[in-house]
Formats: C-alpha cells, sequence, structure tokens
C-alpha cells in the first residue's frame, strides 16, 4: 500500500484513537507481507509467525490480507510496480504462471527439503505448505464419491469464486482434470446444488458451520481443526473416486522490494521448521517439509489419488475455464 | 459573469458522469465483444429489475388504497415510515432479510415446524425479495399521492349516484401513476450492487453492477469492466429519460395526510397493513434485537470507519448542497438535464471511469475516501435538485420583482432573501444526501483496500466471517448514524418553523 495522503490520515487517526499503543515500533524496518485474509486473522498463522520471525529478524513483520489467494493476484496487477509488498504469500500453482508474467517476482534463492507430494523446480515461487481439496460435510450426511453424483444428489454445497478464492479455481482445474471436455456440462448438472458462491474460503466456510449448506469446498485437512481445536469429531471429508485436486500453496519476492535481505531471510524462514511446525494447526493444511504432524492428522480422510496440472497448463485454462464455468452457471 | 459558478458546477458534474464515460469508452475492449457470462449478467440485471418493479408496484396497490381510505390512530407515522428505506443502508436490509428469510431464519424456522423443506434466499429470489423490500414502501407513496390528488366531491358524487368508484375513478388514475411508479423502480433495480453481491449467490444472479466490480477486483480485467460500464450507461440512460418524461409525482413530498371518508372499506384492507408493516419492521426488529447486544463485540476499527463514514458524507453533503444549490439558481435547461444525467450514470460506471483516469498518476485504492466523496455527492444530485428547483423557483416568484425594486441581486440576494425561505428544503435534501452517503456501498467496495474502510463496507466484512453478532451491532450504528443524519439536517431546516 503506498503510503499517500489517505493512508497517513487513517494512520493518524488511529494513532489518536490508541495513542499508547502506536510508539515502540517505529524505529524498526518493515517486511510487508501481501497474503490472504484467513491467514492474518487471531487463529490463523499470522500472529504466531510473525511473533518468532520478529524474534530473529530485528524487524516489524506487516502481513496484509487482500481478500481470498486468487484476489492477491488482481491487488498486484492493480498495484503494479507501485505496491508496497515485499512477499506475496498465498498464490497456488494454478496462478504462478500468471503471476511469473507480470514480471515483478525475483528468484528466491532457497533450497529446501520440501515434502510435496510432486516434484517441485520452480525457483521463483516457494511453496510453504500443500493440501487436498474436498467436501467437508458433517459425519452424517450420506457422502459422494464423485462430482457425477453429487450432481445427481439433492446436496446443497457452498463454493468460491475461482476469480477471487484459490480453492475455487482449483475446483475448476479439478473438474477438468477428471471430466476434460465434459466439465462444462457437469457444473451445468451441478448447477442447482450450489447454495451460493462466496468470493473467499472464509465466507463459504462460515456459511457451512452455520448450516446454509449440507457441504463445503475446503480441505481434508479441515476436520482436524475440529477435531484438535474444539474436540468436536462430527466433520469430516470426501474423498471422491477420480481422485482430489492438490493445491500447492507458495510465496513469492517482489524484486522492487525495499527490503531484500529482510524478504531473503523471510523466504528462508518459512521453509524452516519454526514457520512450517505452526502451519497444520494454524492453516490447517500439510506442512511443505518434514515437521511431524500433530495428533489427530491420522484420522485424516486420504484420497486415493492426488491430481495436479502443471502451472503451465492451469495457467492457460484459467481463462477458458472460468469464462465455461460462468456460462454453464449463469443459466 | 454572474453565471460562473452554475457553468463550474455543469462542468464538475459533467466531467462525473460524462467524463467517466468518455474515459471507460476510450478502454472499452469492444472488439472482444461480450461474453455469454455477460450477456447473462445484462438479461438478470433486466429480468430482475422487471419482476422487482412489477411485484413492488403490484403489491403496492391495494396497500396504497387500504392508505387512502382508512383514518386510524398511527396512519401517519406508517405514512412516514414508509419514507424511511429509502435512506435506509442496504447492508442493514440484507442482514435483517438474513435473519428472517435465511437458512437459519423465521421463516425457515416456520417452515420446519410443518414439515416443509427450507427455503433459500441466495439467487434471483433474494434478490428480488430485497428489492421488493426497498420499493414497495416507494411505490405506495407514490400510488398513495395518485389517490390523495383525487378530489374528495368526486368520492362523495360516487357515493350519491352509487357509481363504481374503482372502475370510475380509481383505474384512471392508477393507469396515470402506475406507469411512472413502475419505471422509477426499474430504474433503481437496475443499478443494484450491494444486494446482489450479498445475496445473488454466484453467476447465476450477477448485475451488470456486479459484473463491472468483478471485473476490476477478480479479473483486474479494465478492458471488460469499460465494456459493462458502457452498456449499464446505455441501460439507465434509457431508463433515465423515460422515467423522467413519464414520472408525474414526487416521491419525496409530504403532506399526504387526507383521508377521503369512504363507504367502501373493506377488512382485507386491515390486511393488507399489517402485511406490509410486519414486512418491513420484522427484518430492522431483528437487526436492532441482535445488534443491541452485538454493539459491544464489535471491533474497535468500526468505530474508526464510523468516523471515516461520517467524515465522506459530511463532504459529500456539503459538496452535493453547493453542486444543487449553484444549478437550482440557475434553473433551466442546465437544472433539468444535470438533474437526469447522474441517474444514468452508475456508481459503478463513474468509479470504473475515475479508476481507469486515476491509475496512471496514483493507486486507487488510496483515494478511495475522496472518490467515494465525489461520487456519493453526484449520485444524490439529482434528488437534492428535485428538491431544491421547484422552491428557488416559488421564491423567486414571490418575492423576484420586491427583490428588484429594492436592488438586492447577487449575494446580497442570496442572503436576505432565498436561504432564509429555502431552509426547509435544503435541511430535507441535506439529510437525504447525507442518509445515502453513510449507508452508500457501492463505489467505495470497487476502491476499497484494507487500509481504510467506511461503515458499511466494514460491516459487510463482518457478515462475511460470519461474525453476526459484531455485524448487527454495526447495523444498528450504522442504522443510528444514517437515521440521525437526516433527522439532524432535516430537523436543522426546520428550526424556524416555531417562531
Amino acid at each position: 500500500m503506498t503510503m499517500t495522503l489517505a493512508n497517513v490520515g487513517a494512520t493518524a487517526s488511529i494513532a489518536l484513537i490508541c495513542a499508547t499503543a502506536a510508539v515502540a515500533q517505529t524505529d524498526l524496518p518493515t517486511l510487508n507481507v501481501l497474503t490472504y485474509d484467513s491467514f492474518t486473522t487471531d487463529y490463523g498463522p499470522g500472529p504466531a509467525i510473525e511473533a518468532a520471525f520478529e524474534a530473529e529478524c530485528a524487524c516489524d513483520l506487516v502481513f496484509t490480507g487482500a481478500g481470498d489467494g486468487a484476489a492477491l493476484l488482481s491487488r498486484l496487477q492493480l498495484e503494479d510496480a507501485r505496491t508496497d509488498a515485499d512477499i506475496v504469500l498465498g498464490l497456488d500453482t494454478n496462478l504462478t504462471a500468471a503471476a511469473r508474467a507480470l514480471g515483478l517476482f525475483a528468484p528466491h534463492g532457497v533450497v529446501a527439503d520440501l515434502t510435496l507430494p510432486v516434484a517441485w523446480d520452480d525457483d521463483t515461487f516457494l511453496p510453504f505448505d500443500w493440501g487436498y481439496l474436498a467436501f467437508v460435510a458433517l459425519r452424517d450426511t450420506a457422502p459422494v464419491s464423485s462430482f457425477r453424483a453429487l450432481a445427481d444428489s439433492d446436496l446443497q454445497v457452498v463454493i468460491q469464486d475461482p476469480r477471487s478464492s484459490t480453492p475455487g479455481l482449483g475446483l475448476l482445474m479439478w473438474v477438468h482434470a477428471v471430466h476434460g471436455d465434459d466439465a462444462p456440462g457437469v457444473w451445468a448438472d451441478l448447477a442447482d446444488n450450489i447454495v451460493t458462491v462466496t468470493p473467499g474460503w472464509t465466507e463459504a466456510y462460515n456459511l457451512f458451520l452455520a448450516g446454509e449448506a449440507d457441504a463445503v469446498l475446503s480441505y481434508t485437512t479441515s476436520p482436524a481443526y475440529h477435531l484438535i481445536a474444539e474436540g468436536d469429531d462430527t466433520k469430516t471429508a470426501w474423498a471422491f473416486d477420480e481422485g482430489n485436486y492438490l493445491q500447492v500453496e507458495v510465496a513469492g519476492k517482489l524484486a522492487a522490494t525495499d527490503q531484500p535481505e529482510l524478504a531473503d531471510q523471510f523466504m528462508a524462514f518459512m521453509a524452516g521448521p519454526a514457520f512450517q511446525q505452526v502451519i497444520p494447526e494454524t492453516n490447517w493444511m500439510y506442512p511443505a517439509t518434514d515437521v511431524p504432524l500433530p495428533d489427530g492428522f491420522d484420522t485424516l480422510t486420504v484420497p486415493a489419488q492426488g491430481l495436479l496440472l502443471s502451472s503451465e497448463d492451469a495457467g492457460a485454462l484459467r481463462d477458458p475455464l472460468v469464462e465455461a464455468w460462468r456460462t454453464a452457471l449463469s443459466q | 459573469m454572474r453565471q460562473l459558478p452554475a457553468w463550474g458546477a455543469a462542468a464538475l458534474v459533467a466531467a462525473l458522469t460524462l467524463g467517466t464515460l468518455l474515459a471507460v469508452a476510450l478502454r472499452a475492449e469492444v472488439g472482444r465483444g461480450l461474453s455469454p457470462g455477460d450477456w447473462a449478467a445484462i438479461r438478470f440485471t433486466v429480468l430482475q429489475a422487471v419482476a422487482s418493479a412489477v411485484l413492488s408496484v403490484a403489491l403496492a396497490v391495494p396497500v396504497a388504497r387500504a392508505l387512502a381510505r382508512r383514518s386510524f390512530r398511527g396512519r401517519g407515522l406508517l405514512v412516514m415510515a414508509l419514507g424511511a428505506p429509502f435512506i435506509l443502508p442496504v447492508i442493514v436490509a440484507v442482514l435483517g432479510l438474513l435473519a428472517v428469510f435465511g437458512r437459519g431464519g423465521l421463516v425457515n424456522a416456520g417452515l420446519a415446524q410443518i414439515g416443509v423443506a427450507p427455503v433459500s434466499i441466495y439467487g434471483a429470489g433474494g434478490v428480488v425479495l430485497a428489492h421488493v423490500f426497498f420499493n414497495l414502501p416507494l411505490a405506495v407513496r407514490l400510488l398513495l399521492q395518485g389517490w390523495l390528488a383525487i378530489p374528495a366531491e368526486r368520492f362523495r358524487l360516487a357515493a350519491q349516484l352509487n357509481a363504481p368508484v374503482w372502475r370510475l375513478l380509481e383505474v384512471p388514475m392508477l393507469a396515470r401513476t402506475v406507469p411512472g411508479a413502475l419505471l422509477v423502480v426499474f430504474l433503481i433495480c437496475l443499478t443494484s450492487f450491494a444486494v446482489a453481491l450479498t445475496l445473488g449467490g454466484g453467476p447465476r444472479a450477477t448485475t451488470v453492477e456486479l459484473a463491472i466490480w468483478q471485473a476490476v477486483r477478480f479479473d483486474f480485467d479494465l478492458g471488460r469492466a469499460a465494456l459493462l460500464a458502457c452498456v449499464q450507461f446505455a441501460l439507465c440512460a434509457v431508463a433515465a429519460l423515460v422515467a423522467w418524461r413519464v414520472t408525474p409525482v414526487d416521491g419525496f413530498g409530504s403532506g399526504l395526510d387526507r383521508v377521503v371518508a369512504r363507504w367502501d372499506q373493506r377488512p382485507a384492507d386491515w390486511l393488507w397493513l399489517a402485511g406490509v408493516a410486519l414486512f418491513l419492521s420484522l427484518p430492522l426488529g431483528m437487526v436492532l434485537w441482535r445488534g443491541v447486544p452485538g454493539l459491544l463485540a464489535m471491533p474497535g476499527d468500526i468505530w474508526v470507519a464510523a468516523g471515516w463514514s461520517l467524515g465522506v458524507a459530511t463532504g459529500s453533503t456539503v459538496l452535493c448542497l453547493t453542486l444543487a444549490l449553484t444549478l437550482a439558481l440557475r434553473g433551466g435547461w442546465m437544472a433539468s438535464v444535470l438533474g437526469v444525467l447522474p441517474l444514468a450514470a452508475s456508481a459503478l460506471v463513474m468509479g470504473t471511469g475515475l479508476f481507469v483516469m486515476l491509475r496512471p498518476f496514483a493507486n486507487p485504492t488510496a483515494l478511495a475516501l475522496p472518490v467515494a466523496l465525489v461520487v456519493n455527492a453526484v449520485t444524490a444530485l439529482p434528488f437534492a435538485l428535485r428538491v431544491l428547483t421547484p422552491a428557488v423557483a416559488d421564491i423567486r416568484a414571490s418575492y423576484g420583482q420586491m427583490a428588484a425594486l429594492l436592488g438586492l441581486r447577487g449575494a446580497a440576494l442570496l442572503r436576505v432573501v432565498i436561504l432564509p425561505r429555502l431552509r426547509r428544503p435544503l435541511g430535507f435534501a441535506a439529510g437525504l444526501t447525507a442518509a445515502l452517503s453513510i449507508g452508500d456501498l457501492g463505489v467505495i467496495a470497487l476502491f476499497a483496500s484494507d487500509t481504510v474502510e467506511t461503515l458499511p463496507l466494514a460491516m459487510s466484512r463482518l457478515m462475511g466471517a460470519y461474525r453476526m453478532d459484531a455485524a448487527a451491532g454495526a447495523g444498528v450504528l450504522l442504522l443510528a448514524l444514517a437515521m440521525g443524519a437526516f433527522w439532524i439536517c432535516d430537523r436543522g431546516g426546520r428550526m424556524d418553523a416555531d417562531v
């Protein structure tokens, strides 16, 4: 965020309201990380990671939420070279081709021992976690194991908009990976099973929790949150016979950063244990490196197969798939 | 020379409407054409606006008739309350409608009792429901004016002759008033954004305004956003021109309280009145019921957002009234044209134009508040002009000659003759503008960033996070600010009434 008059005004007024809080951190260099909303919440990974990194960086780490993951990309396009962000955290492999094409990112330069279910050779974007997309529902709800079965059922689900949300975009890739050219027909059949399409994951998941839908597009790891944090084992994730789509979440360093050393330090920190061991129980995803998983993760649904299109294929397919999806759902 | 301010005001309004249109027209990627999804948005926009207009006006007929022929305690209050939805923040109403018609709402709880499957508020049904909520009261007031315009003597004569009142008096009156009411509601629903954003539920119920916002915020496809903005301008321009020609009555007039003693009252009247009162008060009651305790659950930055909202509203009110007064004093074709122009340029069209124009020079999101201030002022201008222009003309007619004899002109004429007599319409117009601006969730969503947010935006984000108690708290605050701002301005205009 460019520091302009309006922002200065905002900062000033907030400072006036809580005058005591805003004094200490002014001398430290600031590292700005642009990320998705749920990363920065009190219950997300943001606070713990901020504390851990600030303990070793002598800096002020600031996470800024900008909607869901896919909205990060349009935010970057909007701000272009003016962006204040030093790091963008929360894109996924379906978006990296488009993000790379912006020409704003620099190589990460980190050599990490990754434990992803896929090989990784991207020198611009570095993974920080991964998961299987899945519909999450109550255990009581009769599960389905394919998109066809879902379309034939009376189940009502909430999904996310693929233009603003990474799981929403992943779902398009998933349907395409399974059904290929038949995908538009499958979407047309699914239309009456979709209660609503939300801009981001948070809205969708909250609608599901509030009872507005039978199932929500999320991850196989989401039930772990309810089990571990709430002692509630009523939620489950559905494995699909044809496989579940993978999501690999990545971060990248902006070439125009005014804190290149700090940014490099953060990228290396991201692949280290202090960051990685926070991920399972705050972002509720699988860590990208070999850190022990908490108890309860062993109870999770593991799909028979993980599907993932290459970032080049996903990048080329994104626009046509989104347009076909809009058309199928607007009829 | 004395024309200079009027030309300045006209230039500003023209720049914000036609200028932004030019900006989007130049930026629009016409060659690419509209995708099937865009066509679906256009089709849905028109269809939902037709459905909302027909339903609102059809339901308004029996309600207005009941009000016209019934005299009861609280009738004046009900008529006044029917004016409130016009300045009610959309997001507050949506929250209330969700509490009544949502999956976990009162209606579905009732349906579950009798074993009926739940109904979903998301999609076309919910969008039309919300539009009827907002526009049924407006339609009732428009039609009620038609009824009250029928001279009481006609009713007495009809009674003596035992003639059919409905066919002889009411149907011809409705034939004159209904088309105007339909067009006004149609035009308002054509620019629907916040309702479709919150209740649309995806591509199947996306309006053109929403599609513009998505093209900017989701796709960052300014070429397509600009093309859609051109389409939206064309749609609204046609509707606005037709509406302005057809509309015979003013939706905001007062003096509606003259009940003809009628002999053909039916018990069904009470049913209609109770029904509409319940339909309008239940959602707001739910917001208050959940929101008052929720005031404590609100995060602190809600108060900061409220501060920004008040600041923006104050700015747009000052700007809007300055423009409106300048143009009303000039009168003539200029006031007429500029009174219609902003109706054609919707908030998202102006917003997209400004976005395209500003981006080469600055980060648009950093300018969110000034842009909202200016766009809100221009959006409210038609209403302010509609209130001020006739009032200025009246004053000129009554005092113009005397003032000329006394040699009063320019600033002195304004200070001594016009402004003191313009207090009431000025206060009313200021209240309207301030309330509309405080409740606005349109252009601010286009420019929004996480650093600065207005109260409606903060509230919609709380709803997105499903923090419904906090959202309801913010809703109560928003409601209080919008209604309070209207009341203070309107009251300020009436201060001299007791003297």
